[in-house]
C-alpha cells in the first residue's frame, strides 16, 4: 500500500495531469493540442517512476521507455502533418490571450 | 526509500506541476512552448533518478539511465519540430513580447 508520501507526490502528479487535460481540451489551435499530450506523456512517465519505486515492479520502467518513445514519434508526425496538411485549420485568426493588466505600450 | 529519493520525488512531481501551470496560464504558443518542454522533462528526469537511488541490480539501472537519456534526447527536437511548424504556419505572437524592439535594434546594429 502506499505511504503518505507517495500518496502527497501522486496527487501533485494527478493536479498536474488534470491542468494538462485541460489545455488538451480548450487549446485554441492544434500545436497546443501536441504540446498538451507531450507534456502529458511526461507525466506518465514520472507516475510509472513512482510507482515502479514504491512496488518493486521493474517491468513498469519498460513501459516508461515505451511511452518515451511513443510520444516523440507522435510529436514528430503530428508536427509534420500540421506543416503539411494546409486544409487543416489555419492559426493566423486564433487569438492571442489578452493580458492580464494593461501596460501602457511605448513602442 | 530513503530522503534522497523523497527529495528527488518532490522536486521533480512540484516542477511538473509548474510546467502545467505554465501550459496553462501563458498567453501565446511560444511561451507554452518553454513551459511545457524544459520545466517537464526536468521534472521527469528528477522523478526517475529518485526512481535509481534504491535499486542496486545494474539490469534495472540501466533501463532507468536510457529512459532519461532518451528523452533528454528527443524533448528538445520535438519541441522545435512543433515551434518550427508553429512559426510557419504564422502563429501570433504575444504583443508584450515586443519582438518589433527586437526586430529593430538588430536591424540598427548591422
Amino acid at each position: 500500500m502506499f505511504t503518505l508520501f507517495e500518496t502527497i507526490v501522486l496527487c501533485i502528479l494527478g493536479a498536474a495531469l488534470f491542468l494538462a487535460t485541460i489545455r488538451l481540451l480548450r487549446g485554441p489551435s492544434v500545436p497546443d493540442r501536441i504540446l498538451a499530450l507531450d507534456v502529458m506523456s511526461m507525466i506518465a512517465i514520472g507516475i510509472l517512476g513512482l510507482y515502479a519505486t514504491a512496488t518493486g515492479d521493474s517491468a513498469l520502467l519498460d513501459v516508461a521507455i515505451g511511452i518515451a518513445i511513443i510520444a516523440f514519434l507522435a510529436t514528430a508526425g503530428l508536427a509534420h502533418y500540421y506543416l503539411t496538411h494546409s486544409e487543416s485549420p489555419s492559426e493566423a485568426e486564433v487569438p492571442v490571450e489578452e493580458t492580464p493588466k494593461k501596460r501602457n505600450s511605448k513602442s | 526509500m530513503s530522503w534522497i529519493t523523497h527529495t528527488l520525488f518532490l522536486l521533480g512531481s512540484i516542477s511538473m506541476l509548474l510546467a502545467a501551470i505554465g501550459l496553462l496560464r501563458f498567453p501565446d504558443f511560444y511561451t507554452r512552448c518553454h513551459a511545457g518542454t524544459k520545466a517537464a522533462s526536468l521534472g521527469a528526469g528528477l522523478i526517475l533518478i529518485g526512481a535509481l537511488v534504491p535499486i542496486d541490480d545494474p539490469d534495472i539501472a540501466i533501463r532507468i539511465w536510457l529512459t532519461i537519456f532518451f528523452i533528454f534526447l528527443t524533448i528538445p527536437v520535438a519541441g522545435h519540430l512543433l515551434g518550427r511548424a508553429a512559426f510557419l504556419r504564422t502563429h501570433k505572437q504575444w504583443p508584450d513580447d515586443h519582438f518589433e524592439d527586437w526586430n529593430k535594434n538588430n536591424r540598427d546594429q548591422k
